[in-house]
């Protein structure tokens, strides 16, 4: 428990820090950095909650594909490398706010609906194989939805990013 | 573990990415908030599978993984289109919809 | 024929529209279809007045009571709503035979009128009905005027020959005819006025026959404007009556309701003084007598049957009539004076005083009719019913005698002027003389000739019945008809002839009606003479009995008086013209005597007052008046409402709907683009500014959720 416990205190810690650096540092490439460990995080926490196969799934989806995208679309857009003038707009105050009251309202609702509620103790470790079988199974009417979307994506980013 | 732990790590990347959505010039670094939001929100649906052990929680959060993937691939998509229209990225400049 | 006496009216009527279509085709150029047709109507009258003659007395009427007559033979006359009506069955009683005149009874039965009806209109609150009401007043009158008319046919066929409009003078004169008789047979008010007022329209037409001459056009003018002015009185009279008796227009209805006092008192004094208006203007009674004698610029014929014998009596006819009604309303079983009388008095001496000075027959013999319809409506007035009645009766025999006579004379001398071109006719026209004579004693009332019976009737009832002034009246009358008579008469037949021409008698076609009215007007009298009275007795009817009209017995002290009258005015005019006694050219001598011929020449002016004093202010200055009225209120007015429409139409346009109106609109124009204005800072075209609003709304929102939820 205590092991568990620091461990994801640990985690913890390191996302936040990241996450606010994505959001507040002036390097558009050093904020795809800290992405990075921001979702390696996720990852971590996924397996904490004992999610493997969500946790692999994100390394590979997120880390492998997404931000690779990412680094190619600061590449294409010509972003500027290293320090830059200003990446902030001028509603940053406005935007500090809402994002203040926001936490303070969820904060206040998490507590007072999950104030002491645990996680079960020895959860069996979800099998992938469960989880297969629960997405072909229940729920293969949105798998093949996402299929399809995914498809529709693809080619919509073709048409929209081609030369011609 | 309390599930609090996890909920309120995923509030707080969640009003991260708010922030970031609503305080970033940049386009593809407005993507990358939405990234955090998304993450947030999967977290979200993974802590609470596994507080009621069903499998559920995972599903739902690869879904989403799917959707975000698709999502920003059409997002850069449309980020580089406005970058060869307008040799700029910088939303602030983005406002022909101007009253 | 009783049952079926709609046809008598009807033959004139249909004779009418084949004249006016076929007659200029006929060889007779229609004079045969209108002889045929009235001579028709003559001899159905004839049967008709055969079968009133023999038709048992079967209507029990109690005298002098307010109640109404009752048939012990079939049912009460007004109760009928079926489309016919029936009175004449007869009877099972014998009782009511029994109770026949033997002096003094207290039931009286006599002949029930023979009534036959059909609704004509009905609408739930009033229904109207037409037909026939036959008893002896109509069967007398019926056969008087188709026997007039009849003769006045035959006359007219010589005197009216080669004349400019012939069809259409005997068309006129079938529908006089026709308009007469359905008055007279009308068993209700409204038929009556129809009939009343068709003989109206056709005297204006007969009256004007040769309008090309202005006076005759403004002869037929004034006698249709002096009638009309009458007629107003009709039909006030008529529909005041209608509604005090309950809504209904039939006459034995309106009779009884009158007698039982039904109709209230003012009421039926309001209705009877509207008829007596009608009365005085038909019937030429004071003042509204103006436009007889103007009327003589008709045909001679006309004359004859017009305004002698039947279309003057009308008024008298309708008195008679409605006798219930006059009765009640001016108490004429009370005696001393009522309007009736008064009017018929005073009508009788002025018209006689007229008659002395003129020069032309017509007009002497239009003034005399005046003055004897002033004695019929005398005699209803004083209460002597069945006098008047049969004074009616008499005169139009010999009246219409006079006046055929006097068509004779004019056709032989070709004018009308007795000082000028007449004179010593008696031998070269003896059958007219003798006729003519015959006639004017028979207007004198010398006995035992026609007018002696009824004259000598009315005189009684005046005296008995408490209208002791107007025996008197009646006296003074019957002495200057008879003087009047006498100096035309003279003027006419005796002396030298002081015309032009070479008079000889009148063709057959003219001589045999003066015969055969000469014959009527002798032996007419002996119908109702004492003993005999059975015109009294045919012409008896319920209203009169139940009203209390008395008949009088045969008083000798009242005939001999009568008689003397007649004959001291006789002699008088004798002395006068024929002997040359008295005072003649006292107008030379005596500015009063000048002055008062001036004033019976000038017809008392009367002509002058209605001419110029009441229709000429009514045309100048009441006329200008009301034109100013016109120009400047009423114009002035509708301008004055233009002009304010003007004002607020500018006003409406300038102030509310540019300013208001269009203020609003405008404002509300005005007032979403300023609001787009203000709203248009929102709108930055940011994606980011419009994130930040909605994820605040997020906050706000869920702020509220938790702490108020």
């Amino acid at each position: 428990m205590i092991a568990q416990n620091l461990i994801f205190g640990a985690i913890a810690g390191a996302m936040g820090l990241a996450a606010l650096r994505v959001v507040t540092t002036k390097n558009i490439v050093h904020a795809a950095l800290y992405l990075v460990v921001v979702l390696a995080g996720v990852a971590a926490i996924y397996i904490l909650l004992a999610a493997e196969f969500t946790a692999a799934v994100q390394i590979l989806v997120y880390v492998g594909a997404i931000l690779v995208l990412f680094l190619f679309g600061i590449m294409l857009t010509r972003a500027p490398i290293g320090r830059t003038a200003e990446l902030d707009n001028d509603q940053r105050g406005v935007a500090l706010v809402v994002a203040l009251f926001l936490l303070g309202v969820l904060g206040a609702v998490l507590q007072d609906a999950f104030g002491s509620t645990k996680l079960p103790e020895d959860a069996a470790v979800q099998r992938s194989a469960e989880v297969g079988t629960s997405i072909f199974q229940t729920y293969v009417i949105p798998f093949e939805v996402v299929s399809v979307l995914l498809l529709a994506a693809l080619v919509g980013a073709v048409v929209i990013a081609r030369r011609d | 573990m309390y599930l609090n732990q996890f909920l309120f790590l995923a509030a707080f990347l969640f009003c991260v990415g708010v922030y970031g959505v609503l305080a970033r010039k940049n386009g593809v670094l407005v993507l990358m908030s939405v990234e955090l939001i998304l993450n947030a929100v999967n977290i979200n649906l993974v802590a609470f599978g596994a507080f009621h052990e069903t499998v559920a929680g995972q599903v739902f959060a690869l879904f989403v993984i799917a959707i975000a993937a698709a999502e920003v691939g059409v997002g850069l998509a449309i980020v580089l289109l406005i970058y060869r229209n307008r040799q700029s990225i910088d939303l602030t400049e983005a406002d022909l919809m101007k009253g | 024929m009783l049952r079926n006496a709609w046809v008598i009216p009807a033959l004139p009527v249909a004779s009418f529209f084949v004249i006016l279509l076929l007659g200029k085709r006929m060889p007779g150029k229609g004079h045969e279809v209108g002889l045929a047709a009235v001579g028709l109507a003559f001899v159905l009258s004839l049967v008709a007045a055969a079968q009133w003659i023999d038709r048992p007395a079967t209507l029990e009427v109690e005298p002098a009571g307010a109640e109404a007559a009752v048939d012990h033979g079939t049912v009460p006359a007004e109760a009928e709503t079926g489309p016919e009506a029936d009175h004449g069955a007869a009877t099972l009683d014998l009782a009511a035979a029994e109770e026949e005149a033997e002096g003094e009874h207290e039931v009286e039965a006599i002949r029930a009128p023979v009534v036959r009806e059909f609704t004509w209109y009905d609408n739930g609150a009033v229904t109207v009905k037409a037909g026939t009401h036959m008893d002896g007043l109509a069967v007398v009158l019926v056969v008087v005027v188709t026997l007039i008319s009849l003769l006045v046919h035959v006359f007219s066929t010589n005197y009216m020959h080669d004349d400019r409009r012939y069809t259409h003078f005997f068309a006129a004169l079938s529908l006089f005819t026709a308009g007469m008789l359905i008055m007279v047979t009308s068993s209700n008010t409204l038929q009556l006025l129809f009939g009343w007022e068709m003989m109206g329209v056709c005297s204006f037409m007969l009256i004007g026959h040769w309008w090309e001459e202005k006076n005759n056009s403004d002869a037929a003018l004034k006698a249709f404007f002096t009638t009309r002015t009458g007629d107003i009185g009709l039909l006030i009279g008529i529909s005041i009556l209608f509604f005090g008796a309950g809504q209904t227009f039939d006459i034995e209805a309106l009779n009884n309701a009158a007698l039982s006092g039904t109709i209230g008192r003012s009421t039926l004094v309001a209705g009877a003084a509207a008829l007596l208006c009608a009365v005085i203007g038909k019937s030429a009674q004071f003042p509204l007598h103006t436009w007889l004698p103007d009327a003589m610029a008709g045909p001679t014929p006309v004359s004859a049957l017009i305004h002698a014998a039947t279309m003057v009596v009308a008024g008298v006819y309708l008195v008679a009539r409605l006798y219930g009604v006059f009765w009640s309303a001016f108490d004429i079983g009370g005696g001393g004076i009522n309007p009736v009388a008064l009017f018929g008095g005073i009508t009788i001496l002025i018209a006689a005083a007229l008659a002395f000075v003129q020069a032309d027959i017509k007009k002497v013999l239009a003034y005399s009719t005046v003055s004897q319809l002033g004695y019929m409506v005398m005699a209803l007035g004083v209460g002597a019913w069945t006098a008047g009645i049969f004074h009616l009766f008499t005169h139009a025999f010999f009246k219409g005698l006079l006046f055929l006579g006097a068509g004779s004379v004019s056709h032989a001398v070709h004018s009308f002027d007795m000082k000028k071109d007449m004179g010593g006719l008696r031998t070269s026209m003896p059958t007219t003389f003798k006729t003519f004579l015959i006639g004017t004693v028979a207007l004198a009332g010398i006995p035992p000739v026609a007018g002696f019976w009824s004259k000598d009737e009315i005189l009684l009832g005046a005296g008995e019945n408490g209208y002791g002034l107007f025996l008197v009246v009646g006296l003074i009358g019957a002495l200057m008809t008879a003087a009047y008579m006498t100096r035309c008469v003279y003027l006419t037949f005796f002396g030298q002839y002081r015309g032009h021409g070479h008079p000889h008698e009148s063709p057959p076609a003219i001589t045999i009606p003066l015969v055969v009215l000469a014959v009527l007007s002798v032996g007419a009298g002996f119908l109702n003479a004492p003993g005999i009275g059975l015109f009294g007795e045919w012409t008896d009817n319920a209203t009169v009995l139940s009203a209390g009209v008395a008949h009088h017995e045969f008083s000798v002290s009242t005939a001999v008086i009568g008689s003397l009258a007649g004959l001291v005015g006789i002699a008088l005019g004798y002395a006068y013209y024929r002997r040359n006694l008295g005072p003649h050219r006292l107008t030379e001598r005596s500015a009063g005597a000048r002055g008062g011929y001036r004033f019976l020449e000038n017809k008392y002016y009367l002509d002058v007052l209605y001419t110029d004093t009441v229709v000429g202010s009514i045309k100048g200055p009441i006329a200008r008046a009301a034109y100013w009225v016109n120009q400047n209120v009423l114009d002035g007015i509708v301008n004055a409402a233009g002009t304010v429409a003007r004002a607020s139409g500018r006003f409406v346009y300038d102030v509310i709907d540019q300013k208001v109106v269009d203020g609003l609109v405008n404002g509300a124009g005005a007032g979403a683009e300023e609001g787009g204005s203000a709203l248009r800072v929102l709108q930055t075209g940011r994606v980011q500014q419009y994130a930040a609003f909605l994820f605040g709304s997020v906050v706000v929102l869920g702020g509220a959720l938790v702490l108020f939820v």
